[in-house]
């Protein structure tokens, strides 16, 4: 029972990494970049739904209605203002300056919100649980996964079967041919972008919600967006998906073997499938 | 008449190296000229200086008489300049359909030539295989989707480099059999080939390049295989 319990919130936890990775396996996907502000942008848009919580005194699913449009801005601006300057064959300078962005970011968070642990008031909505059998399974969890699926199966259903879609395929595929047809990569890349932090909005509202948020817990976040994404198979969305359930669930169950070992024992799973399958899951050579 | 594309002294770059030496080069609306030229000679990175591909100024090049050197690629297919690069440049993983939907998506309310269907009926051969990944087909039936895509960018101008790379003679045939039609619908073209033979049937006009420069120039059914030979490999003494 204690397994199937470990079981059930390794699935639940591994929807909402499914959100922090969904982003990274896009950008990855479409432009070769890693992003390192990844988890930083989770973290900053936490703390704007707390304020914005607390400011206008609204709940949750009022707060992300308006907290996603504000993060695709975020993201476009960050595109645009930023990455586009970076982005290239050479992995090398986008890694650099988002490094410096994440550095920058995570000090101007601790000015504006200080070092202090803080999380999203959800209205009690945090402590129901249902009672299935023998095991009990919170509400907000099975809503983070329900989210998961649907924006999984939303951007798979926008890459596949949409003109946005077909744009950011080919720009993946080949950048300068996209070009050549009549695309213009720098405006497809800024719409990824704002894609991939609008999703981030989700996360982070989540994250807010499930647990506490401080100005440093971005690298975490990136850590676990990253080891989804390779996991899955990089910039493979359905893999990004999967690959966050693996995490979840070997996390789950590591922290039932023993508390300390849950983080590790992602680790391990993670490192074990880069060693043994290194194109992840789900990729292909 | 006025040129639909002229170049006036084209220079390009790659870091140091320079690839071309003052090119001049113009052709009319609805004009067929091939450019030929061996291994190496530049013919690819004039048709990239073309599409934007590479650091020009903008007076080198101008489109419709107004300079364009150095315009971003897509806004220079947005101006009627389409181009079937070297080595096909088709979107691994994604149908034959997708890949001439691409074009089409890009298209922002541009009065529309040709249609997917007129491309099917071009090349019927892709009309059977559209739902299937482009890296399935053959080298020609590949080919045919990179000049459908340029197509469908309803362009005026089309720039084709060596879309007779690499296939068998039939193949060949049947691919350039589609030119006079492309011609007919007003579409002026600059054919990149070193095939001479196919060049010189394929054109009015031709150039010939060798090593960055223009070596030779004239009506295509003038030009001797003589002279051909000599601006082709340099120097009378043509080495092969
Ligand atoms: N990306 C590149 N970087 C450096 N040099 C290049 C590059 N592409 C082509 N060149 C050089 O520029 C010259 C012209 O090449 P290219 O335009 O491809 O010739 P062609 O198409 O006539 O065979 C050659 O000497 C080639 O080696
Ligand atoms: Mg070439």
């Amino acid at each position: 029972m204690l397994w199937l319990d470990g079981l059930m919130q390794g699935v639940l936890l591994g929807g909402l990494y499914a959100q922090y990775a969904l982003g990274m396996a896009l950008m990855f996907g479409v432009m070769r970049i890693v992003n390192l502000t990844h988890g930083d942008l989770v973290v900053l848009l936490a703390l704007i739904a707390i304020s914005l919580s607390a400011q206008l005194g609204v709940g949750p699913w009022t707060v992300l209605v308006l907290l996603v449009p504000l993060a695709a801005a975020m993201g476009w601006v960050l595109q645009r203002s930023v990455l586009n300057r970076v982005v290239g064959e050479d992995p090398l300078p986008s890694l650099i300056a988002t490094f410096g962005l994440s550095v920058a970011l995570q000090n101007a968070m601790l000015q504006i919100w200080s070092a202090d642990t803080r999380s999203l008031p959800g209205g009690g909505i945090e402590q129901i649980s249902w009672q299935v059998g023998p095991l009990f399974v919170g509400v907000l969890p099975v809503i983070v996964l329900g989210a998961a699926l649907v924006l999984t199966a939303g951007l798979a259903w926008l890459m596949a079967r949409t003109r946005f879609g077909r744009a950011l395929r080919a720009s993946a595929a080949d950048v300068e041919a996209a070009a050549m047809v009549g695309t213009n990569p720098r405006t497809v890349y800024a719409l990824a972008t704002a894609l991939a932090v609008a999703i981030l909005g989700f996360a982070a509202v989540f994250q807010g919600l499930r647990s506490t948020v401080a100005p440093a817990d971005g690298a975490a976040q990136l850590i676990f967006a990253f080891e989804a994404v390779i996991i899955g198979g990089m910039g493979s969305v359905w893999g990004a998906f999967w690959g966050a359930m693996v995490l979840g669930i070997s996390q789950s169950i590591g922290y039932r073997i023993d508390p300390g070992f849950g983080t590790l024992a992602g680790h391990i799973v993670f490192l074990i499938v880069l060693a043994l399958r290194p194109q992840g899951i789900f990729g292909r050579k | 008449m006025t040129s639909i594309l002229s170049t006036h002294g084209l220079t390009a770059f790659y870091g140091d190296f320079q690839a071309l030496f003052g090119i001049d080069f113009h052709i009319a609306p609805g004009e067929t000229v091939a450019l030929i030229g061996a291994n190496g000679a530049g013919k690819s990175t004039f048709l990239r200086a073309i599409m934007g591909l590479t650091p020009v100024a903008p007076d080198m090049i101008r489109l419709d008489g107004a300079p364009i050197g150095g315009r971003a690629p897509h806004r220079i297919v947005a101006s009627g300049v389409a181009i079937v690069p070297e080595g096909r440049r088709l979107f691994a993983d994604m149908t034959v359909e997708e890949n001439l939907r691409v074009a089409l998506d890009n298209l922002r309310g541009r009065r529309m030539v040709w249609t997917l269907e007129r491309i099917y009926t071009l090349f019927p051969i892709l009309r059977e295989k559209r739902h299937q990944p482009v890296q399935r087909l053959s080298g020609g039936q590949q080919q045919m989707v990179s000049i459908g895509r340029a197509l469908l960018n309803q362009p005026r101008l089309m720039l084709c480099d060596e879309i007779s790379l690499g296939l068998a003679p039939r193949v060949i045939r049947e691919i350039y059999a589609v030119i006079p039609e492309i011609a007919a619908a007003g579409t002026a073209m600059i054919l990149v080939e070193q095939d001479i033979t196919l060049a010189r049937e394929a054109s009015s006009r031709l150039y010939c390049m060798l090593e960055g420069r223009v070596t030779l120039t004239g009506r295509s059914s003038e030009i001797t295989r003589e002279a051909i030979a000599a601006a082709y490999f340099g120097g009378s003494d043509a080495v092969a």
